[in-house]
């Protein structure tokens, strides 16, 4: 493993030089610069697979020493070193299992989804150095590194959703996820900032050491930091307030909203809570997590009301992943760290499939709108059943991975904060229902558009679907619980639990619950999962919908508006937020006019006096002094030229009357 | 003995008579010869010092010398300019030879 850590900076490296090889030379060549970008991600996933076999091999010694660093580069500032560098401890490697894995899976897909875009080498070149932020931020062993991967994140968020920027709505929605996770990183950086002058470090573990003695001489500005560091994960990972973004972000190529929505992106936010979360445990009471813990219940339970009401395929599922990040930031919340790391881990394999599912079904159908789809099993087989195994997989039905890492949220929940658990348990309930009613509208019944047909994608899309479908199943059985009858000793007694338990052993003062099996919250989310499906069924099953006629759901009347308004938060940003940022910038721009650029002028106007005078003073009196000089010595020239007669013998009369007058001055002097 | 001052005395006349000679002299080769003059009245101050004064060591004469030789060398330049200009002018009055001058 010592060894074997060289080999981690090369993963970010890959497929970062790959960006710059496209974006350089190779751009021209549409067809090569997707091999180039998928064979990066491929080394990049083997390096990967290298780094983490070998840790799971190491695992006893995790316990013992959780990280394994190499430094890459020391930046001396005054008498300390900025160390920046790499390290592998159990988060680490669980991520550089998912991400390269689920960025393959895109990469390959990409390349069959984007066929015939003018700007297709682009593309591959954007979502390499994406990849290489999600990768670079993985491995980082401080903030500095973890922020500068992050902004990179941001700024590929921003040129991908924008991508296809001659549409305005795509142009907007990549300047609305740009500035409004930019609110967040602002935050994430006072409270980087913050964290740097308290402690004096950037490292992970020495920042966490410090942290302990700040958390006693300074509790508030402890607690203020942890709040900062959490905004920027609000606004990354797309929680309440800041979720608006992400449902625009479907404007961006699906291949792009499956990269940003499993594998990268807002996998970030919930990544640098769980990377930071010895700074949110460390207070006394934990005050800092419960805020956690609230923004994330009621993210995931309203993002998975809205979710009901959206008829955009992909909206559906953005809705989806806001809830579902909003289950792992409130399972980080209640303290259950290995559960949402288990949780953004099984839901990256199955929201990828879901979305490159729908990608396919929008490639067949060139729609968005799921009222004009419908009967598409027969006509997508693959896609069908790949998004059928996503979707049970999200709707958390044993025993496919979503099921395993939400009943192990839900299982802290019950034992740690029973309103929490309420808000997760009724989430359940609504994603397994919208679900259903996504599957159902999509994909069964009869085509209610005539003149759409459907065809099934080709091999390079559908193969990748099969592949995370494969994940979305197997993945949960990695964190089955050891309690489990039959299944839990067969598959190693909860092997991932054991693994990414030993992250914080180092800290005494990280708690983390040690929640046992409980059957009954078990039973209780397999019902719902039932129930939501059961429901779903009932409402858009039994009688497919027809074409033209309006979904069953409007009969809930005012709700539905609401629901289908999304709470009529961007109205209300409109109206307040931006409304107000554009007064101020007014009441700034008059104040800029009036009193600024005034000053400014005013300045200017004074040193054109002054120069003026200036001038007055260089022309009469320095020019006057240099030119007296020259005019007094030509006249002075001018009289005393008639001594020079030519005649040799004045000239001799005058060296002896010299010589005679000199004599008598030394002699007589 | 005779004393050194009639040494003296003698050089003075003479370098008298050659200052007026060079100075009221017309002709170019009878300020040349005056000059000749003032040099030889050096020559004799310049003997009669080392012979009176430090007569061990033989620096007048060298001296003397060397003045003889400055003043070769000096007739031959003087003569060779005056000929110069006795060819282009026709003249060797050095009041007519007052171009360089303003």
């Amino acid at each position: 493993m010592e060894d074997l850590i060289r080999l981690v900076p090369l993963i970010p490296m890959v497929p970062l030089l790959t960006f710059a090889l496209i974006a350089i030379y190779v751009r021209r060549y549409h067809k090569l610069s997707s091999y180039l970008a998928v064979a990066a991600i491929f080394v990049a996933w083997a390096l990967s697979m290298v780094i983490v076999f070998s840790a799971v091999a190491r695992m006893p010694h995790f316990a013992e020493e959780p990280a394994v660093h190499l430094t890459l580069l020391s930046i001396p500032t005054g008498g300390t070193t900025l160390d920046i560098g790499v390290q592998i401890d159990p988060l680490t490697v669980a991520l550089l299992f998912m991400v390269p894995t689920v960025c393959l899976m895109i990469f390959i897909y990409s390349t069959g989804y984007m066929k015939g875009d003018p700007r297709y080498s682009r593309f591959f070149a954007y979502i390499c150095l994406f990849t290489t932020g999600m990768l670079g931020l993985v491995v980082a062993d401080n903030l500095l590194l973890l922020f500068i991967c992050w902004e990179v994140m941001g700024l590929c968020s921003y040129l991908l959703i924008g991508f296809w920027y001659e549409k305005p709505s795509a142009m907007w929605a990549g300047l609305k996820a740009f500035i409004t996770t930019r609110i967040g990183d602002v935050l994430l950086m006072l409270g980087m900032v913050l964290l740097y002058t308290q402690t004096g470090a950037l490292r992970f573990e020495t920042v966490f050491t410090g942290v302990e003695h700040l958390a006693e001489t300074n509790p508030t500005l402890m607690y203020v930091i942890a709040l900062l560091v959490f905004g920027g994960a609000v606004g990354k990972s797309a929680q309440f307030p800041l979720h608006v973004w992400l449902p625009d972000a479907m404007e961006g190529p699906t291949p792009v909203s499956a990269l940003i929505h499993a594998a990268t992106m807002v996998a970030a936010g919930v990544f640098l809570v769980a990377r930071m979360f010895p700074i949110f445990a460390v207070l006394e009471g934990m005050p800092a997590l419960t805020w956690v813990a609230a923004i994330g219940a009621i993210t995931a339970f309203f993002a998975s009301t809205i979710a009901i009401a959206q008829d955009d395929i992909k909206r559906v599922l953005a809705y989806s992943t806001i809830s579902q990040l909003g289950y792992m930031i409130m399972a980080l919340g209640i303290g259950g760290f290995v559960a949402a790391v288990f949780h953004l881990i099984t839901h990256a394999f199955f929201k990828a499939l879901l979305f490159l599912g729908s990608g396919s079904v929008i490639h067949g159908v060139n729609t968005n709108d799921m009222m004009e789809m419908g009967g598409l099993r027969k006509k997508m087989p693959y896609t069908f059943w790949t998004f059928l195994i996503g979707m049970l997989a999200l709707a958390g039905v044993p025993p496919l991975a979503g099921f395993w890492s939400k009943d192990e949220i839900l299982a802290v929940a019950f034992d740690r904060n029973l309103v929490v658990w309420v808000m997760g348990t009724l989430a359940a309930l609504i994603t397994a229902f919208y679900m259903t009613r996504q599957v159902f509208l999509t994909f069964m019944g009869e085509p209610r558009n005539k003149e759409i047909h459907a065809h099934e994608s080709p091999p390079s899309m559908y193969v990748p679907l099969i592949i995370l479908a494969i994940g979305a199943v197997l993945v949960g059985l990695l964190g089955v619980p050891a309690e489990v009858p039959v299944l839990g000793p067969l598959l190693g007694n909860n092997p991932f639990h054991h693994f990414l338990a030993a992250q914080f052993s180092q800290w005494q003062y990280v708690h983390l619950p040690h929640v046992g099996f409980n059957p009954a919250v078990m039973l209780i989310s397999i019902a719902m999962a039932g129930a939501g499906i059961g429901l779903g069924y009932l409402v858009y099953g039994r009688k497919p919908l027809q074409a033209g006629q309006p979904d069953p759901l409007m009969r809930l009347g005012a709700v539905w508006t609401l629901l289908r308004n999304k709470y009529y938060i961007d109205e209300i940003y409109r109206a307040t937020v931006i409304r107000g940022t554009i007064g101020l910038a007014g009441v700034l721009f008059r104040f800029d006019q009036g009193i600024i650029d005034a000053i400014v002028n005013l300045i200017g106007k004074l040193t054109e006096r002054w120069s003026y005078v200036s001038r007055l003073f260089d022309t009469y009196v320095i020019d006057g002094i240099v030119n007296g000089v020259g005019r007094v010595t030509s006249a002075v020239g001018e009289e005393l030229r008639f001594i020079q007669t030519g005649r040799v013998q004045n000239y001799m009369v005058i060296v002896v009357i010299s010589v005679v007058l000199l004599m008598g001055v030394f002699l007589y002097l | 003995m005779i004393p050194l001052s009639w040494y003296l005395i003698v050089s003075a006349i003479l370098f008298c008579i050659g200052l007026y000679g060079a100075l009221a002299h017309r002709n170019a080769i009878g300020i040349l010869m005056g000059i000749e003059l003032m040099l030889n009245a050096v020559n004799i101050n310049l003997v009669a010092f080392w012979r009176y004064i430090t007569p061990e060591v033989l620096t007048g004469q060298v001296f003397a010398i060397f003045v003889i030789t400055v003043a070769a060398a000096e007739a031959a330049i003087g003569l060779a300019l005056i000929i110069s200009i006795f060819r282009n002018r026709e003249t060797v009055i050095v009041e007519d030879v007052d171009m360089m001058k303003w």
